[in-house]
């Protein structure tokens, strides 16, 4: 109570024992607006993702009951699986090349539509409409684009080189480029170009200004200016991108089900593999958690490394 | 001098990579309304030679994309709704109230964003399975009834610069906090509801990964299921279908195309906000 008293002296000290009561009231109030939230968080989230641990330590195949097997599938995954380690390889070399090539795009083509020409929301909106597609649509047409016989891109191939293009998606050395070409197409103009957008118009213009007076040249000030101050969104956009690419799920199995010759059989194919086609609901599991790991470890690391590059403005003033 | 060349040449960057995006959409609309035999004939033609209209009815009826419509409908409509309502409570409850472990609990509910799905997915599978909901929208619709992060987190931020006094004039004239809610909260936000529904709409619009989970006949498959479904199973190697392919392609795209359009600044503010944190 007398610690109640310090802290209320400034509001209300007339009312004292009944404000206690309101705030009591109030907290009640706000844990029932949150109910539903909370659970259903327990319901989805907490739950099943302790579920989900426990069944990583055990063999479950929904036909026969479950039995504790502790770290054997871990075991398994790491030295025995090679299509576990095939498939981390795949997804590596995807993380490798699209996270970096997509976020330079965006934020090129942000740089493109941050200079003021006329017509900004036109080009924005061209720019943004394969992100909005939905992805199988999307890769649907790539398909059919990248046709081995009669899509229009060997056409033109046949056309000018007056030669056979490549087969692209049943090649097993251009399927995981010509992968890389579709996640391109439909994730530079996305979200992500907006946030880089938002941020490039968040530079003070003095600063622009200023470096003009220095005689800086675009590219200078886009090296010394620009991207120091929105190193913050390209950190952002960094783990956000790798995050998703980790997971990287529909392209890959609407465009070519992992293959050819698992050239394309990225992680969370092996998982949808073993888990939804095997029903292997134990293995599975296992999958799925060092999944997490990697992800949380990542992004830490990221975390991390981000201390030695990203420069926060507010930084100047404290 | 140098820099008038500079402006041509970064005007031309733009306009060429403008057209690398557009492009595709060009040829799958113009994919959809050939024949049969001019979608494969060599050299290719951009425009059709007659337009062929009747492909998206073809399309529509060859596989079942009625009840693939229908389905879509159903699962974005009550998604939408679920998350607006929870979310909305649970972000004026976090905005609003002062209670013990609001910040961690708060983190919590980011936090979630940030998780994989494959990490829930099979369990839930199970669990749906016990129930006996595979195979019906329940598992699709279900879960948006509570509320989700990105909802909420965009919510709670708007409310959040909503004056207060407003809140506290109606309490003081007797409002309950429901009424603060529904009167002075819900018409103020529209904006962020706004944004939150076009973000809502499509993520349940273009959802494939639990569809494909939890749906298993035909007659309850959603656009983009049926699509997949359309391209693995319905391969007639003796007539050329990409003309339908491509059309049914365009029906599942133009809703999106549409809400985009009509909602674009809406959709923009969000994406920024939502980058803020950052």
């Amino acid at each position: 109570m007398e610690n109640a008293q310090a802290f209320d002296v400034t509001t209300a000290a007339r009312q004292r024992p009944r404000a206690s009561r309101q705030e009591i009231r109030e907290a009640l109030q706000g844990y029932a607006f949150i109910a539903p939230w909370a659970i259903g968080f327990l319901a989805f989230i907490v739950g099943p993702l302790l579920t989900s641990l426990y069944y990583s330590l055990t063999r479950y195949t929904l036909l026969r009951p479950m039995e504790w097997i502790g770290l054997e599938n871990y075991g398994y995954a790491l030295l025995r699986d090679s299509l576990f380690w095939k498939s981390i390889e795949r997804t590596l070399l995807w993380t490798l090349t699209t996270v970096p090539l997509g976020v330079l795009g965006s934020f090129l083509a942000a740089l493109l539509l941050d200079r003021g020409v006329r017509g900004t929301t036109a080009w924005r909106i061209c720019f943004f409409l394969p992100s909005l597609t939905p992805q199988v649509a999307a890769v649907i047409l790539w398909v059919w684009i990248l046709q081995p016989e009669v899509g229009i891109v060997n056409s033109l191939i046949r056309m000018v080189f007056e030669t056979r293009g490549p087969g692209w998606l049943s090649s097993p050395t251009w399927a995981l480029p010509s992968l890389v070409g579709i996640n391109l197409w439909t994730s530079i103009g996305s979200n992500r170009m907006l946030i880089f957008l938002a941020g490039l118009q968040g530079v003070p213009r003095e600063l622009y200004d200023a470096s003009e007076v220095d005689g800086a040249n675009w590219w200078h000030r886009t090296l010394h200016v620009t991207i120091p101050m929105i190193s913050p969104t390209i950190f952002f956009n960094l783990v956000l991108g790798m995050i998703s690419s980790l997971q990287v799920f529909g392209v890959a199995f609407v465009a070519t089900a992992g293959g050819p010759a698992y050239a394309t059989y990225f992680y969370a194919l092996h998982l949808y593999q073993t888990a939804f086609k095997s029903f292997d609901m134990g293995y599975g599991s296992a999958l799925a958690w060092m999944l997490f790991i990697a992800i949380l470890v990542m992004t830490l690391v990221q975390q991390w490394l981000s201390g030695r590059w990203v420069f926060y403005s507010g930084e100047v003033r404290r | 001098m140098g820099r008038q060349f500079a402006q041509v040449f970064l005007n031309v960057m733009t306009t060429l990579l403008a057209l690398s995006f557009i492009f595709p959409f060009i040829w799958t609309v113009s994919s959809a309304l050939k024949t049969g035999y001019e979608v494969v004939e060599y050299p290719p033609k951009i425009l059709p030679r007659v337009a062929q209209w009747g492909n998206f009815y073809e399309a529509w009826t060859t596989a079942d994309f009625g009840s693939f419509f229908l389905n879509s409908m159903i699962v974005t409509v009550s998604t939408l709704v679920g998350t607006l309502l929870s979310s909305l409570l649970a972000a004026y409850g976090f905005a609003r109230f002062r209670f013990p472990g609001r910040e961690i609990v708060f983190l919590l509910c980011l936090s979630g964003m940030m998780m994989p799905v494959y990490v829930t997915i099979i369990p839930l599978f199970t669990i749906f399975r016990a129930l006996r909901w595979i195979d019906t929208l329940k598992p699709l619709i279900l879960p948006s009834f509570f509320g989700s992060a990105f909802a909420i987190f965009l919510l709670r931020q708007f409310i959040m610069s909503i004056p207060f006094d407003l809140d506290e004039s109606a309490l003081i004239d007797g409002a309950s906090r429901l009424t603060i809610l529904l009167r002075i909260i819900t018409p103020n936000c529209k904006p962020a509801l706004a944004t939150v529904a076009i973000f809502t709409f499509m993520s349940a619009w273009n959802n494939f990964l639990s569809p494909l989970i939890f749906l298993d006949s035909q007659k309850n498959f959603t656009l983009p299921l049926g699509l997949w479904f359309l391209r693995s199973y319905a391969d007639d190697p003796t007539q050329p279908t990409e003309h339908l392919l491509m059309a049914a392609s365009v029906i599942t795209t133009v809703p999106v195309l549409l809400v985009f359009i009509s909602a674009q600044k809406y959709f923009i503010e969000g994406v920024v906000m939502s980058g803020i944190k950052g």
